[in-house]
């Protein structure tokens, strides 16, 4: 799958709070266009590693980031414009934050950001973002109302609205459906498949058969290194490499 | 067709009966700091009530501060109040925000904090010294307006900067987070949703000092108020800002302590409007504060 010029590239990538070490110099890469799972317990650094993709986990006091995360070949670390890196790569938290602004400005705030002003533009990204979210039907009617008086189901796709308004080419999702409902997620899984014929996913999940679904591979990470990365098939199928993969997956982690 | 039965359980009777005394005791502390301020806001008003008028307001004082109004002392208080906040809050709340927002955790900005916060509990005559030194001897602005304004803002400094510093920090840090993950910069978040979201906090913060301001003797007395001064009564800006004023704390110490003679009720009068001016900027501030708290939300 993966071809000389990957999206994203890791090596070695090590990264601790403090004194405490979470990830161990973890290496991989993803190709373009393609749908990455990452799956493995609690803890185990999956935040933390789309923290360091999109340079956020900057901003937590005590972090140190070593080694070298590429994104189409360029290193992160001597990108001069850190915001523009940020505004290639959509970032969907697990739990839903609505920006106590409308669910207009929720939408049209990234955009605006980068320097968007005028009217149509905004409401075409904005409509466009809230139909891939699977929310325009739900809130057309009531745009300039605030996002943090929406339902917590829909303050998350409302989030993922907001992580597709910069137009990204890179997606990260971090366990974003714990809490849409099954019908809503399956709607926002069929945009996914229509988005990647032009961005590369980074799909966090605790769910089997989301991952199935979707990924093409699928990496489990535990306790800040990589068990195995391998197609999605393989790991949840009956003969990963790895046997802690095969007891992660069927549940009979010790 | 019974209704549904409920029969308390005697831990339900007990639980009801702690409800009961933890609102009575909590009412009772709440009627035990209203009365006292209400007595003492009644006897002010009915002590001085015979000299309120509104050429009490409007006169300067006259016959060794005797009789005539108060005109000039109120102006000046006024002028010191205004000057005072224009530079303390502003600056406050920038200094707040780069401590909360900008600068990273280390011994220094700890040091600062910990200065920030000694600072607010230093007595206002330590400040007095410290404006008669810095402003009106070393900076040779002499005493004047602007030195006692200077005072008092550096004296009102540190709690805007702690009180901005709170309000800051009570925006859930999951905000920045998902305006930092679109790209959106320090600033802008900052701009953007930070203030937007504090600013009731903040004014909280700025209100709370028009009252101190407006109160402290010490601070003007030994920068740039006087016993005595008569002003023009029919201009909107009667002093310069190099000046000396009369303010209405500074009148209400010199006709207790240094006039003879004076009628009774004068004292109880300057009270009475000096409380009534900072309860008017409160209640702007904070129907203003109502304003832009209406449109918080989360
Ligand atoms: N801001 C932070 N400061 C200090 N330690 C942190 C911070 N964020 C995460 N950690 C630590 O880093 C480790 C990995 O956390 P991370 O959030 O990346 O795990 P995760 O795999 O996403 O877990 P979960 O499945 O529960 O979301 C944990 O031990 C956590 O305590
Ligand atoms: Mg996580």
């Amino acid at each position: 799958m993966v071809t000389p010029t990957p999206k994203i590239s890791v090596e070695n990538l090590r990264l601790s709070y403090g004194h405490k070490e979470v990830l161990h110099g973890v290496s991989f890469a993803i190709a373009p266009n393609e749908i990455l799972a990452v799956i493995g317990p609690a803890q185990s650094g999956k935040t933390s590693l789309l923290r360091c993709i999109n340079r956020t986990v900057e901003f937590t006091p005590g972090a140190v980031m070593s080694g070298t995360v590429r994104v189409d070949g360029e290193d992160l670390m001597r990108m001069a414009d850190v915001y523009g890196l940020r505004r290639r790569i959509g970032m969907v938290a697990p739990l839903p934050v609505g920006l106590p602004l409308t669910i207009y400005d929720n939408v049209a705030f990234a955009p605006r950001c980068a320097g968007l002003t005028a009217k149509a533009e905004l409401d075409a990204r904005v409509e466009t973002c809230l139909r891939q979210a699977a929310l325009w039907d739900e809130v057309k009617d009531r745009l300039d109302s605030l996002g943090t008086k929406l339902s917590g189901g829909q303050q998350q796709r409302l989030t993922i609205a907001r992580a597709l308004s910069h137009d990204p080419e890179i997606l990260c999702l971090d366990e974003f459906s714990i809490a849409i409902d099954p019908v809503t997620t399956m709607r926002i899984e069929d945009v996914l498949q229509e988005l990647r014929a032009h961005v590369t996913i980074v799909l966090v999940t605790n769910l089997t058969q989301q991952a199935r679904r979707l990924a093409d591979r699928t990496m489990f990470l535990w306790n800040g290194d990589i068990v195995e990365m391998a197609d999605t098939d393989v790991i949840f199928g009956d003969t990963p490499r790895d046997r802690r993969t095969f007891d992660y997956v069927n549940g009979v982690f010790g | 067709m019974n209704p549904p039965t409920f029969t308390a359980t005697p831990l339900v009777r007990r639980k009801l009966r702690q409800e009961r005394l933890a609102r009575a005791v909590l009412a009772g502390m709440v009627l035990a700091m209203v009365l006292p301020l209400a007595a003492i806001i009644a006897y002010l008003v009915v002590q001085g009530a015979p000299l309120i008028s509104w050429s009490f307001l409007t006169q300067n004082p006259s016959n060794g501060m005797r009789a005539g109004g108060i005109w000039s002392a109120l102006v000046g208080t006024i002028y010191l109040v205004v000057i005072a906040l224009l530079v303390s809050a502003p600056v406050g709340v920038l200094c707040a925000v780069y401590l909360n927002e900008y600068a990273r955790e280390n011994w220094f900005t700890r040091l600062i904090h910990l200065a920030v916060v000694n600072l607010a509990g230093v007595p206002s005559i330590v400040h007095a010294l410290f404006g008669l030194g810095a402003f009106v001897l070393f900076a040779g602005i002499g005493r004047s307006i602007l030195a006692a304004a200077l005072t008092l803002a550096i004296m009102t400094l540190p709690v805007v900067i702690a009180s901005t510093k709170e309000a800051l920090a009570a925006v859930p840090m999951s905000f920045r987070e998902a305006c930092w993950n679109v790209g959106a910069s320090r600033w802008q978040t900052i701009w953007k949703v930070v203030l937007p979201n504090s600013i009731s906090g903040i004014l909280t913060g700025v209100i709370l000092q028009v009252s101190r301001t407006a109160g402290e003797t010490a601070p003007i007395m030994f920068t740039g108020a006087v016993f005595l001064k008569k002003i023009h009564d029919d201009t909107l800006f009667p002093y310069a800002l190099t000046d000396q004023c009369m303010a209405l704390s500074m009148h209400l110490y010199t006709v207790t302590t240094q006039v003879t003679n004076a009628p009774e009720a004068l004292p109880y009068a300057i009270a009475v409007v000096l409380l009534g001016a900072v309860l008017l900027v409160n209640a702007a501030a904070i129907l203003l504060r109502g304003l832009l708290r209406s449109r918080k939300k989360w």
